[in-house]
């Protein structure tokens, strides 16, 4: 047994795409739920409330934190030129077009996301999922969709806040540390960020990010297997496997982003 | 105790269902009478429950024909086995299963835990809700609990609750998944007692998964032995208690030796002990 048989090459392979049609046929269906959505929004705004709450903290303190390394990283780089006054330009050009939308959307994974899978993984170890089923709800409908609308309208949220939060912490190193002087630290910042190509590409990032977050998320607890070391195995796996494809759609968006 | 089919809410038609090589059912052929309390009980891994999910479309047969008859005789019947999601959907608003834990959702009340049924499939108005739901738990005992989550009830009362819910909607077939697993004297006798009461009072067609001889036999109208994906006896349970079939002996005697082993399969004693023996 130290040799694979080409057999299970191909059982490997087979399994490999059929898990990959259910995660297509699961993310179809999630996007066709669009319409119970609007007709129930309650469950969509408690979702958002939920997360929302769960994540504002986290997103805040970190956000200020990466804003007063931006202010000190960037006034070291910047002086050296001469043009420490575009301090606040670098601070929100960085925020709002990378460091927001990807830093929101790898701490949504890890503080939201987990609490996702472990929640739908447990309802499905408790025969919940089963239950509701028999009852003639679909669980998908009813349970994941809410929430992952909701992922997808908090993550742009939290990702302002981010953003705002950090250009606050910039201005709190900058011009109240440093001195660098207010008026052309904003008014630089002012003129420099355009609404569409920085601050709206950062939208379109966040948005798709969030997609991709609660989706995975809610695939891995879906398909957890229904004891308690399957619904740890799917919290961990939702960190990795959201970060990773965070971090490689933000290449590729950033790329699309600067060939437009 | 042969029954005329029309008679029968549910049947089963030599109905075959495994998982990969392994037959659960082979080639099962049995009847769930209307307006009566029927136990199925076996063996462990015996596929009782696997009889459940099929009832309730959640699995499909590999072969052989599941029917769901028509809430009076003579309409329409349902083969479980070849719905679709809306005629499955249908058929499940005519079932409640009490799950063998409860499965209660874990982030609601016990009032909106009965409750949801009627949210999700009715537009009734908040007042009537209101009435239904402590009418039901009111069946169960619990109307003074309805404020409770249910992390702070007893698995007697959450299984009491999971009855509330199952039957909000007024359903035709019951179907109850080990409702005496792992609890105590008193509230063992208290949920045989409701489950032959609601059947009685409501109406309803009932179908107990169990392994509990004694409560199981005492309210059962019928009973079904499954044994190795096969029928090993049925019929009242007097006629099963007295069967002559040596694997039934033994499991309502609870005896130790029988067809059933208590030995897993091994090699034999002297070569696992003899000296040099691997391990």
């Amino acid at each position: 047994m130290s040799w694979y048989h080409p057999a299970d090459v191909g059982l490997a392979v087979r399994s490999k795409l059929a898990d990959l049609g259910y995660s297509a046929r699961l993310f179809g269906r999630l996007l066709a739920s669009v319409g119970t959505v609007v007709r129930r929004p309650g469950l969509v705004r408690d979702q958002i409330h939920f997360m929302g709450n769960y994540s504002l903290a986290i997103i805040a303190v970190s956000g200020i934190f990466v804003g007063f390394v931006l202010g000190l990283q960037g006034y070291y780089t910047l002086q050296r030129y001469g043009s420490s006054e575009a301090l606040g330009l670098l601070v929100a050009l960085s925020l709002v077009r990378e460091l927001g939308p990807v830093i929101t959307a790898l701490l949504f994974a890890g503080r939201a996301g987990t609490s996702l899978t472990a929640e739908i993984g447990l309802m499905k170890a408790g025969e919940q999922l089963s239950a509701m089923e028999m009852m003639a709800v679909d669980p998908v409908q009813r349970i994941l969709a809410p929430r992952f609308w909701g992922a997808v309208i908090a993550m742009p949220l939290l990702a302002a806040v981010f953003s705002a939060v950090g250009i606050l912490g910039g201005w709190v190193v900058g011009v109240l540390m440093i001195g660098i002087d207010a008026g052309s630290f904003w008014s630089q910042m002012q003129g420099g960020v355009d609404v569409w190509l920085d601050v709206g590409n950062g939208v379109l990032k966040s948005v798709v990010f969030g997609f991709a977050v609660s989706f995975i998320a809610l695939l891995q607890g879906y398909e957890a297997q229904p004891t308690p070391e399957g619904v740890a195995h799917a919290t961990t796996r939702t960190v990795v496997v959201a970060s990773l494809t965070v971090l490689g759609l933000d290449f590729v968006l950033t790329a699309m982003m600067f060939s437009i | 105790m042969a029954e005329h089919p029309s008679d029968s809410l549910v049947e089963l038609q030599d109905l075959s269902f495994g998982y990969g090589e392994r037959l659960i059912l082979d080639g099962v052929t049995l009847s769930i009478p209307r307006g009566k309390v029927t136990a199925l009980m076996g063996a462990s891994g015996g596929g009782k429950t696997t009889v459940l999910r099929l009832i309730g479309g959640q699995y499909r047969a590999q072969k052989g024909k599941l029917l769901l008859h028509g809430a009076q005789q003579g309409q329409d019947m349902q083969d479980m086995g070849l719905a679709n999601a809306q005629q499955l959907y249908t058929a499940r608003r005519r079932m409640g299963m009490l799950f063998q834990f409860g499965a209660l959702f874990t982030d609601l009340s016990v009032f909106d835990n009965v409750a949801f049924p009627l949210r999700e499939h009715t537009n009734l108005s908040p007042a009537l809700v209101r009435d239904i739901v402590l009418m039901k738990l009111n069946a169960v005992g619990l109307r003074g609990a309805r404020d409770l989550m249910p992390a702070e009830i007893s698995g007697g009362m959450a299984r009491r609750v999971a009855l509330a819910r199952a039957i909000a909607l007024d359903p035709e077939l019951v179907m109850y998944d080990e409702p005496f697993a792992g609890l105590d004297p008193i509230s063992l006798g208290t949920a045989a007692r409701l489950i032959r009461q609601l059947n009685d009072t409501m109406g309803l067609t009932s179908v107990i998964v169990s392994h509990d001889l004694e409560e199981t036999f005492h309210i059962a109208d019928k009973v079904i032995i499954l044994a190795n994906g096969k029928i090993a006896a049925q019929g009242t349970p007097d006629e099963v208690r007295h069967s002559t079939d040596p694997l039934v002996h033994q499991f309502v005697n609870a005896l130790p030796e029988g067809p059933v082993r208590f030995h897993y399969p091994a090699a034999s004693v002297d070569a696992d002990f003899s000296a040099g023996a691997g391990r």
